[in-house]
């Protein structure tokens, strides 16, 4: 399968994944994660020839005009994150089967989950900055419609739209800072992009490009003063608080920079925004876990943290803190996924995740422990496990510097302290001890729900003996896609006792020591908690509030809620856009324009026609007739169209005409029959005189004005003599709209369709409505 | 409404209506017609029917709701513009084969089944506007 299949396959999978859910019922967990499983194979496949320094790139035309094609490149970078969310997106599927098994709206949940596998699949492979930007966009919605999978809670809802509008408005940043490099570049793919780094870095538009892609990046990574939005989306189940809010998504911000590193990265203020981001959000997120005692916002703060560890390293940007964020991405992505997994099994057999109600799980859940002990001595960072090796790595990055050494090598000793600490509130402290009653038993859950969490850790545990099992396929190569160079680099579990070695026992003991006074800490910091939650999310808060009160302003000004002032506005604003426009900027018509001569009776006796009835239809005392001589003004223009000589559009006119009657006499039977109750005022109806004539002659105006140029025939022209050749049709108009500008008629028929089942929706809802009160 | 007269001339014009747009539709391409005037005719045989005989009988005489009306029409406009995109040419790319019937021949294409998706939503969205209406 070639990439853009590959790709698209996955949204192929998520329209189908409803009857899938339906037809395999408690298998359908298993069935959706056959195709991501075979697509890790597939990409894994592609690996020796990565390794070898080569790049796949393989794309499809979507809209070559405008430069956009549905592009796809494999390289280090991109299969690796393709590989992670490919491999934990099929754990998920499984895990979810049994988590949320029985819950009436799985179809529609395994729907959402699965488009945004294929989402977050393309967003990494994608080579084209637009095609990159729909991707990124995807993943934002489908996200916000995951957070808010439970929508019936007022909490949900709220979370999901925080999200949404955190994460979109950096999208719209990514677009904008996307444009911005094709104009710089002259192209809009990646791979041609990254080539010119020198070319982008010496640009005037340097800076705007820079911020703008830091603004998206910092967005979706939940970077400080951003985070506030990560801990709020635990209000998604938790198979998706493990996939996308730690896992994946949120990675693609780090995605993102780490792909624009070599056109971006080197510069000073590349490397003191990045990293001095990085770090804040680093220390804070950590500080922040430990304040909690939700296991799952324990689990989203040190996500923050870590997130925050990863943009700090390729704010450095050197080859050693590279290669850190490489291996600390993959680990990361295994034992955080692992844990938040069994924070939810945790949730599941026992009824709570409240770290002070649990303990003693260890006799009960065998398995479980297992896998928390396994994850947890990652996340700690000890050896012989994966973890250890990327935290020497990250001491040995920044102890490496030859500026701030000092400072990021505290900051990270700290932060990681703090993680040890949280380690063993989330690892170690539910599952020893005397167990206390919980709301449900602890039992082991299903094997669909143990599958995951203990896979991920063997993993953790496997590549951490074996590291070069993933550093010559994954590490080395996407080093160097985020460097531009080649890398050189072999991992090993055992350095010798060297400074990174002295600082991890130092992390280490004081990690233990925290976890021992975590009580007191904890303590502290809930006092401490006003200073805490100050900034971000207030002013998030503030600004929503903002914007409803502008909105409730301006609606108790402009809207009165009567249909009579709202055709007023508008058609005197129509008036007086047009007639201004004319005025303003010259193009009132002469009276060349004007030449009468040439019509007939015919044509004299329809216009006298739709004058009468236009006067009848004003002077009416009843509806129906007022509507009835309204149809008649369509009838004379459609008859006006036959001579001509434009048949589809008279017939077009005549049908609109009489169903528009049928419809608006249906409505006007429904209305209540009263005599007019309130009679117009003469102002009132002087007033609407004086609008209708301007808009009357405004109109006059335009097309006179119009009628004065010559009419560009090229186009019209070209249809004519290719609607045959061309279209195999004779009508032209018909050849038009299901040819020519096919698309467009799509477009019409959309619009069509949502207009149809709004009215019939708005009627519905009436209707039982109704129904209601008649039951009372 | 109970009209022996309008139940009576419906039960005949409904049949000629209903042929008529067919016949629009498949015109449309070389002559006045095609999918939105077929549609509207066809949705115009289909109100007729409902003020004769209500709207309960329409909706057993229409067989499919509204709704998948809509839907099925949106999905075949957009189905027909597929087999270009499978082709490597832009998608709704028209693509055309000729019949031979007898002495005749015709030429058959993506851009009729088009027409046809559009006939389908024409149909559909007045239709559920009028009948949901009527309904009230």
């Amino acid at each position: 399968m070639t990439l853009p299949a590959a790709v698209l396959s996955v949204f192929a999978l998520a329209v189908a994944a409803p009857w899938l859910s339906r037809l395999a019922r408690g298998a359908a967990g298993w069935v959706l994660a056959i195709l991501p499983t075979l697509l890790v194979v597939q990409l894994a496949l592609l690996l020796p020839r990565i390794a070898a320094g080569e790049t796949i790139r393989q794309s499809w035309s979507w809209a070559p005009t405008l430069g956009v094609e549905l592009s796809f490149v494999a390289d280090g970078l991109s299969v690796t994150f393709s590989l992670l969310i490919l491999g934990i997106g099929a754990l998920v599927l499984i895990y979810a089967g049994g988590y949320l098994a029985g819950h009436p709206q799985l179809p529609r949940f395994y729907l959402v989950l699965v488009a945004f596998m294929g989402a977050m699949v393309g967003l990494v492979l994608a080579d084209n900055v637009v095609t990159l930007f729909v991707f990124w966009e995807l993943t934002s919605i489908t996200s916000y419609l995951l957070i808010g999978f439970d929508h019936d809670k007022v909490g949900s809802r709220k979370a999901a739209l925080q999200a949404l509008l955190v994460t979109g408005v950096g999208g719209l940043a990514l677009l904008a800072a996307g444009l911005l490099l094709g104009g710089v570049t002259g192209s809009l793919e990646l791979s041609q992009i990254l080539l010119q780094g020198d070319v982008v870095r010496s640009h005037a538009l340097y800076v705007p490009i820079l911020l703008m892609v830091l603004a998206a990046a910092f967005t979706k990574s939940a970077q400080f003063p951003f985070h506030f939005w990560l801990p709020n989306a635990m209000q998604a189940p938790t198979p998706v608080s493990a996939y996308l809010h730690s896992a994946t998504m949120v990675k693609a911000g780090v995605y993102l920079l780490a792909r624009v590193s070599p056109v971006l990265a080197g510069t000073e203020l590349w490397t003191t925004l990045v990293a001095t981001t990085g770090a804040v959000t680093m220390v804070l997120g950590a500080v922040l876990a430990l304040r909690q005692t939700d296991l799952k916002l324990v689990l989203a703060y040190s996500t923050v943290m870590a997130l925050g560890t990863l943009v700090l390293l390729l704010g450095l940007g050197i080859e050693q803190a590279v290669t850190a964020a490489v291996v600390f991405l993959i680990v990361h992505s295994l034992y955080k996924g692992a844990l938040f997994l069994i924070v939810g099994v945790i949730d599941y057999a026992t009824g709570t995740r409240n770290v002070t109600r649990l303990a003693g799980l260890g006799r009960a859940m065998p398995l479980t422990t297992a896998a928390a002990v396994l994850a947890g001595l990652s996340m700690a960072g000890l050896p012989p496990l994966l973890g250890f090796i990327s935290k020497e790595l990250i001491y040995e990055a920044t102890f490496g510097l030859e500026r701030g050494a000092l400072i990021f090598t505290t900051a990270a000793v700290l932060a990681n302290a703090m993680i040890v600490a949280v380690t063993g509130l989330v690892a170690v402290r539910p599952f020893v001890g005397r167990p206390v009653p919980t709301p449900r038993p602890p039992r082991e859950p299903a094997p669909s729900m143990l599958i995951g969490p203990l896979l991920l850790g063997v993993l953790g545990l496997l590549f951490g003996i074996l590291p070069a099992l993933v550093s010559p396929w994954l590490v080395v190569p996407a080093a160097a896609s985020v460097l531009g160079r080649p890398v050189e680099l072999a991992l090993t579990l055992w350095h010798g006792v060297n400074a990174a070695l002295v600082l991890s026992a130092v992390t280490v003991t004081l990690g233990f020591a925290g976890y021992l006074a975590w009580s007191h800490l904890h303590g502290a910091l809930a006092r401490a908690d006003r200073l805490l939650t100050w900034g971000p999310a207030g002013w998030y808060e503030r600004s929503l509030d903002g914007v409803i009160a502008l909105a409730e302003v301006q609606t108790r000004l402009l809207q009165s809620g009567k249909l009579r002032y709202y055709l007023r506005t508008i058609f005197a604003f129509a008036a007086a856009l047009l007639l201004g426009t004319l005025v303003w900027r010259g193009g009132w018509p002469g009276v060349d324009g004007l030449v009468i001569g040439g019509e007939g009776a015919y044509e004299w006796t329809l216009a006298g026609l739709m004058v009468l009835s236009t006067i009848s239809a004003s002077r009416a005392t009843s509806r129906l007739a007022a509507i009835t001589s309204l149809g008649v003004v369509g009838y004379s223009l459609a008859l006006l169209f036959v001579q001509y000589g434009a048949p589809d559009l008279a017939m077009t006119q005549f049908l609109v005409e009489t169903l528009v009657v049928i419809i608006v006499a249906l409505v006007l039977i429904k209305l209540p029959h009263f005599p007019q109750r309130d009679p117009m005022p003469r102002r009132a109806q002087a007033v609407n005189l004086a609008i209708a004539l301007a808009v009357g002659a405004a109109m006059t105006a335009l097309m006179l004005a119009v009628l004065a140029y010559p009419i560009p025939t090229h186009v019209s022209e070209y249809f004519a003599s290719e609607a045959y050749p061309l279209g195999h049709g004779r009508n032209i108009v018909n050849v038009i709209l299901v040819d020519f500008r096919a698309l467009d008629t799509w477009g019409e028929i959309m619009v069509l369709a949502i207009a149809g089942l709004g009215v019939a929706a708005l009627v519905k809802l009436r209707l039982s409505a109704r129904a209601r009160e008649i039951e009372r | 409404m109970n009209s022996l007269v309008l139940q009576t001339a419906t039960r005949f014009l409904i049949t000629l209506l209903l042929l008529f747009s067919v016949f629009l539709l498949f015109r449309g391409h070389n002559y006045p017609g095609g999918g939105f005037i077929g549609g509207l005719i066809g949705a115009g045989a289909f109100a007729l029917y409902a003020i004769a005989f209500g709207v309960r009988p329409t909706r057993r005489a229409l067989r499919l709701s509204p709704r998948t009306l809509i839907a099925a029409g949106l999905g075949i406009a957009v189905a027909s513009g597929l087999p270009a995109v499978l082709f490597g040419l832009p998608f709704l790319t028209g693509a055309w084969t000729e019949v031979h019937l007898g002495r005749h021949s015709m030429h058959i294409g993506t851009p009729l089944i088009f027409d046809v998706g559009v006939y389908l939503v024409v149909i559909g969205v007045t239709l559920s506007i009028t009948l949901s209406l009527e309904e009230e």
